[in-house]
């Protein structure tokens, strides 16, 4: 019963990070129907962002500090909207009335940029650490650090930030979403984006904004991803992005909850593959083979993903 | 077009000096210059730079000009098979320093074994590389251009098992990245060290890709064990040491060479104290032999340390220079020296810096000291040394 439940505290830490990068996936996706494949380089660029904060504040003079968090928190968020707005107003604007295809391999054409861009241009500023390879991320006391231990469940405090974090940002965008005008918009938008803009709802702002949440989340997730495994590269928006957009299709893609629910899902999944299907196909290392064996499932069986509704083709 | 291009600029450059009729014979680098393990890949092509450079101001070569070329392999196989290609399309190119690790030199072999281009590397320990498949029952040698300057699993794993179950740590759990390397030692090291009488408790696999390890450590810690032992490169071990020790798993974490780098401290946090590491040969600056290599490296002014394989590397491009001191010195062309090369490189014998260089019927190095790293003080300090009977 005890692994069962360290298995689960896992799973779940481990499933709020993919809910969070989730979550603007699917967002984006409400709005214009674009599986952005880049964002998981958006995670990425907000981890480094957070780190580069960091590194011009706090650095120097080694501080530790609780209030860096916050700041470094802001300074990734700040950096991964404006990549992310950047990318949207030069790279699929332009695109937003061709094929459905071709936004979709800008996205991937932007992912790979993003990547060797972070990788050659990182250690080229006086003072910032080579990005050829893994950089450590700041430790912050309090938030990383000794584990709690639950009778026996071991908790880092770093899985508890991911997992409370996640529940803020949850919180936040239920209100946003439903209870603001802009996030009204938003609804209206995904809806019909024709039927918006005859009701004077400013198309090009919507799709902005749904581009700046999800990159302000992705970066509250690329510092948890730093605080957790104590070291970031520029690699890791690639493994965690697919995750995340798995998670969002296992959700069901358009839907917020479901892109939550849909990351914890496969947290969980993965770690309790890890720890209970025995024999030769156990193990950690098959993890992402069960973690897909369910999506295709998922798939095969509710298409529209555990909480999405049946999309009704427009008119 | 492209060679008589290449032939003309180095006429014209030299130009007057004794060097200007001086042919050019290029020694080849294959190794991650860039990405996770681009410390070590920069510490092998720098040691081998070295190398060219005092063979060249010595004149080792009377009427030849040695060149280094190096090339990215990003530790990926399909990466460094094209970087092999690209080497053997050289008509310059006679021998290659690398790779780093075993998976890519499996990628390389066959296409420098074809171009008949001598093979050494410093840092690939997979025992399939030199003796086949079947290394350890029914060795045969794979690749007659292939030699290696460091000493493979088949010795390292059974060392560190010795080591682990002497200091008694009688009871361990066992996990590798599943790829050629890290399966290798961990297969190596099972089987010695359930002969001596330890127990493995578990044995596991993580993904090369994984930054997430809390599941597999929370399963090890339910068997309790009083070491891991993981076969991997440090990107992961030092992730995974720092989660196994966040998670209470408060045990030494053991690795092959692929961990013994600065840059797994690094990533391993404050709590990587106690872990231990087998590298292969004696700690490079307590050697007297070193000594010169470490100064001159020092002297030479790279911006990059010498990193885990840098004096192997060194010895490597050595022995490839050795080799080249008979086959190239009547030869009218690289071409023609190729193979003459490759039946030198089986006779090559120089005190190294890292001991001595000769190879054995495989290609396999004949020295076979190891040496256990252990981290103290956020460094790697030398346990124990030792040669492996």
């Amino acid at each position: 019963m005890d692994v069962f439940l360290q298995q689960l505290v896992n799973g779940l830490s481990l499933g709020a990070l993919y809910a969070l990068i989730a979550v603007g996936y699917t967002v984006v996706y409400g709005i214009i129907q674009l599986i952005n494949f880049a964002h998981g380089e958006i995670f990425m660029i907000g981890a480094f962002g957070a780190l580069a904060t960091w590194l011009v504040l706090g650095s120097g003079s080694d501080i530790h500090a609780w209030w860096m968090l916050p700041v470094m928190l802001i300074g990734g968020m700040a950096v991964a909207v404006a990549v992310a707005l950047l990318t949207e107003r030069f790279a699929y604007r332009p695109l937003r009335n061709a094929p459905r295809l071709a936004p979709l391999i800008t996205a991937i054409g932007i992912s790979v940029f993003l990547q060797e861009f972070i990788r050659l241009f990182f250690g080229r500023i006086p003072g910032f650490p080579d990005a050829k390879r893994a950089i450590p991320f700041p430790q912050i006391d309090g938030v990383t650090g000794e584990a709690i231990d639950l009778g026996g469940i071991i908790i880092q405090r770093a899985a508890l930030f991911t997992l409370i974090a996640l529940v803020i940002c949850w919180i936040f965008l239920y209100v946003f979403v439903n209870k603001t005008r802009l996030g009204r918009a938003m609804q209206a938008t995904s809806q019909d984006p024709d039927t918006a803009r005859l009701m004077g709802i400013n198309v090009d702002k919507i799709i902005m904004v749904a581009f700046a949440v999800g990159a302000a989340l992705a970066a509250v997730a690329g510092l948890a991803h730093g605080l957790r495994y104590t070291n970031i590269d520029f690699k890791m928006g690639f493994l965690a992005g697919l995750k995340a957009f798995t998670a969002a299709v296992l959700g069901g893609i358009g839907n917020i909850n479901g892109a939550v629910v849909g990351g914890l899902v496969l947290g969980v999944i993965e770690s309790m593959a890890t720890a209970f299907i025995p024999g030769q196909f156990g193990g950690s290392a098959w993890k992402d083979v069960w973690a897909f064996a369910l999506l295709i499932l998922v798939l095969v069986f509710r298409p529209q993903g555990l909480l999405g509704a049946r999309v009704v083709d427009r008119a | 077009m492209a060679l008589s291009a290449c032939g003309t600029r180095t006429q014209t450059s030299g130009g007057g000096t004794a060097a200007s009729q001086a042919k050019v014979a290029k020694i080849g680098v294959i190794a991650p210059l860039t990405g996770d393990l681009s410390a070590l890949g920069l510490g092998i092509r720098n040691s081998v730079d070295l190398a060219i450079k005092q063979a060249n101001e010595s004149n080792a070569i009377p009427g030849w000009k040695l060149e280094i070329a190096a090339e990215d392999d990003q530790a990926q196989p399909d990466t460094g098979r094209n970087a092999a290609t690209k080497l053997a399309g050289d008509p310059e190119v006679i021998g290659v320093v690398g790779t780093l690790n075993s998976s890519v030199a499996q990628a390389v072999q066959p296409v420098l074994n074809s171009a008949n281009i001598t093979e050494v590397s410093p840092a690939n320990t997979g025992p399939a590389l030199t003796r086949g498949p079947d290394a350890a029952s029914n060795p045969k040698r794979a690749y007659k251009n292939y030699f290696r300057t460091c000493t493979n699993d088949l010795i390292q794993g059974p060392f560190a098992a010795k080591y682990l179950y002497d200091a008694g740590f009688t009871e361990v759990a066992t996990i590798h990245d599943k790829k050629a390397y890290g399966q290798g030692l961990v297969e190596a090291f099972t089987k010695a060290y359930k002969e001596m009488g330890g127990k493995v408790l578990a044995a596991e696999t993580i993904n090369p890709d994984d930054k997430d390890f809390s599941s597999v450590i929370s399963k090890v810690k339910g068997a309790s064990p009083k070491a891991v032992y993981y076969g991997g490169e440090y990107p992961q071990a030092g992730p995974l040491s720092q989660q196994m020790k966040a998670a209470g798993l408060k045990v030494p974490l053991m690795g092959g060479d692929g961990i013994y780098d600065p840059a797994y401290i690094q990533l391993a946090g404050k709590t990587s104290e106690g872990d231990l590491a087998t590298s292969v040969g004696a700690p490079t600056d307590s050697l007297a032999s070193a000594k010169a290599f470490v100064d001159a490296y020092q002297k030479a002014g790279y911006s990059e340390p010498y990193a885990a394989y840098g004096a192997y590397s060194y010895d490597a491009a050595n022995a490839i220079i050795n080799a080249l001191k008979v086959s190239l010195k009547d030869a009218k062309d690289v071409k023609s020296a190729l193979e003459p090369t490759i039946t030198e490189m089986s006779k090559v014998s120089f005190d190294g810096a890292t001991g001595k260089v000769a190879f054995d019927q495989f290609g396999d190095t004949t020295t076979r000291v190891l040496t256990v790293y252990k981290v103290k003080g956020g460094k790697w300090t030398a346990e124990k040394t030792g040669e492996f009977k």
